[in-house]
């Protein structure tokens, strides 16, 4: 069976930047895909080029193994984006009924508002909705023409702790109808929580593509740093317990599973240490435990 | 599989008549400026002939004027005005996103305003006829309201090149500053005789001017121009601000989505 949506080989610049350095990607049926990665690594680029937003400078996109504009394609696609607009003055309901009709099935309106949790706001108009419930909007324009793929661009950036926890719990529901997503966010829990498989992309490349559990594998780990009056050369890091090491702002900064052994071994190493910090790495050290190092 | 365009366009063309109508500006400079203006200019001695030796009486000459007016007022104000603002809160990138086809969106709009026109047409008709005693025959009731309605369509490229090409803030300065003095310019409030000789000159050029003499012909008024050669020269705006539109179109979703 062809992918749902599929990258081959696609760059993406704009003038002198190059958003994406040659991605081939296979989102098949079913499938529920986060894409995860800082800002500017690329994720919007990559879904835009698969709905056939933007065109790829080099190689193509495909979606349900058509052209992504082919209407045919599009109408089997439901998506939520992160900069764009519904008509103000129209009421929530009108708005939801007005995208129903854009696909050949759609789910009922009750249905729509249901799943995505907007029953109170249902005859309000859009202008008056907040953050939160402008992005339930969205949601609900993404998945109420009952799409066999949806994409979620960003889905709970600039939601308060509480309507995220609410609003993922509603993507929970619709993932439990079977279909196929792909969401991009910028934060590990929420790839976790959401998805089986996540795509780890930076500085417009695909750095990991794997399970939750292995990404947070290669995550798990302390962030040793400290500074040094004279540089540490790589001989006194040779057969150290790291997954990555960096130098940044004068620091060095190590990422590992075992931070007593390795400052154990550096301070046996006579390594002169200084201001030394140990704390939990979060996602810039995952970056960094999955590239092995910093950018060359 | 798609969906059906008919009950798409059905839903598209609701929307923008629900959209037009929330908007109190919309039916304020539709539908109530139009009013003002002809009680200015059409109700000082209505039943007077319009210029020395006419038959034709200032109420009815003015509300014919008005009728153009406002017609080309609709078309441009809701292309022009609509379309920047719409593009301003990035509908337009939902849009693309969508099964819908940018033209049923676009013939959807051209509906909700021809539908609108219409109505501010008949407003001012009734008007007119109540305040001024215009009294036409249904014929020509029909006459000028299908003219006006056909020859719009220059004003819909025009409003359509406009709105692609101004942005949000600047859509209503851009507009107007463009709309007014072509109204003027054409003779739609005072006629043409009695302004500056420089602008005479231009009159006939403007497309306001082919699309006034549409209505003033049907009320017996020998216009400058024939209706055949007014209809040709609205068809030539058509074609030239439809050819802008494109460009503008092109070079706006160019630079979003490529």
């Amino acid at each position: 069976m062809e992918p749902a949506a599929q990258l081959v080989d696609a760059t993406k610049s704009y003038g002198a930047v190059h958003a994406l350095k040659g991605v081939s990607l296979d989102i098949e049926t079913g499938e529920v895909v986060a894409m995860l990665g800082p800002n500017g690594a690329g994720k919007t680029t990559s879904i835009s080029i698969m709905l056939g937003l933007r065109k790829p400078t080099t190689g193509t996109a495909r979606l349900f193994g058509l052209n992504p504009t082919d209407r045919r394609a599009r109408s089997r696609t439901g998506v939520m984006l992160q900069e764009s607009g519904v008509p103000q003055v129209l009421k929530v309901s009108e708005t939801i009924d007005l995208f129903r009709s854009y696909y050949p099935r759609s789910l009922p309106t009750a249905r729509v508002i249901e799943l995505a949790g907007l029953e109170e706001k249902a005859q309000s108009q859009n202008r008056d909705l907040s953050g939160g419930q402008r992005q339930r909007l969205y949601f609900a324009l993404a998945i109420c023409g009952d799409p066999d793929l949806i994409f979620l661009d960003e889905p709970t950036v600039g939601l308060d702790v509480e309507s995220r926890r609410a609003f993922i719990q509603s993507i929970k529901g619709f993932i439990e109808t079977g279909k196929t997503i792909v969401l991009t966010t910028h934060y590990l829990e929420e790839a976790d929580e959401l998805a089986k498989r996540v795509v780890v992309i930076d500085h417009g490349k695909i750095i990991a593509d794997a399970s939750p559990q292995e990404i947070k594998s290669k995550v798990v780990g302390k962030k040793v740093s400290f500074t040094s009056t004279r540089p540490v050369t790589q001989a006194e890091l040779d057969g150290l317990p790291i997954t990555a090491s960096e130098v940044k702002h004068q620091r060095y900064v190590l990422v590992t599973g075992e931070p007593e052994a390795v400052l154990r071994e550096l301070f046996r190493r006579g390594v002169d240490i200084n201001d030394l910090e140990v704390t939990g790495a979060g996602l810039e050290e995952a970056f960094l435990a999955l590239t092995g190092g910093p950018e060359k | 599989m798609t969906a059906n365009y008919a009950y798409m366009l059905w839903m598209q063309f609701r929307a923008e008549l629900v959209k037009f109508w929330r908007v109190p500006a919309n039916a304020f400079f539709s539908l109530a400026l139009p009013l003002i203006i002809f009680i200015f200019f059409g109700l000082r001695d209505p039943t007077s002939p319009y210029a020395p030796g006419a038959t034709v009486s200032t109420g009815a000459y003015i509300m014919a004027s008005m009728a153009a007016y406002t017609v080309g007022n609709v078309m441009v104000f809701s292309f022009g005005i609509g379309v920047a603002m719409e593009r301003g809160q990035k509908q337009d990138v939902l849009l693309r996103a969508s099964p819908l086809p940018p033209a049923i969106y676009l013939l959807a709009k051209v509906l909700n305003a021809l539908v609108f026109s219409l109505f501010a047409m008949v407003a001012l008709f009734v008007f007119a006829h109540f305040t001024a005693s215009v009294n036409l025959e249904v014929t020509a009731w029909i006459s000028l309201a299908g003219r006006l309605l056909l020859g719009s369509l220059a004003f819909i490229m025009l409003g359509f090149f406009l709105g692609y090409l101004a942005g949000p803030n600047s859509a209503p300065a851009v507009v107007n500053l463009i709309y007014l003095p072509v109204a003027f310019g054409s003779g739609i409030f005072i006629p043409t005789q009695f302004l500056p000789d420089f602008i005479r000159g231009l009159s006939p050029y403007l497309p306001l001017s082919p699309f006034a003499q549409l209505g003033w012909s049907v009320l017996g008024i020998k216009t400058a121009e024939s209706v055949p050669y007014n209809f040709a020269l609205l068809g030539a705006y058509a074609i030239v601000f439809f050819a802008l539109a494109v460009w503008a179109y092109r070079r706006d979703t160019s630079l979003k989505f490529t």
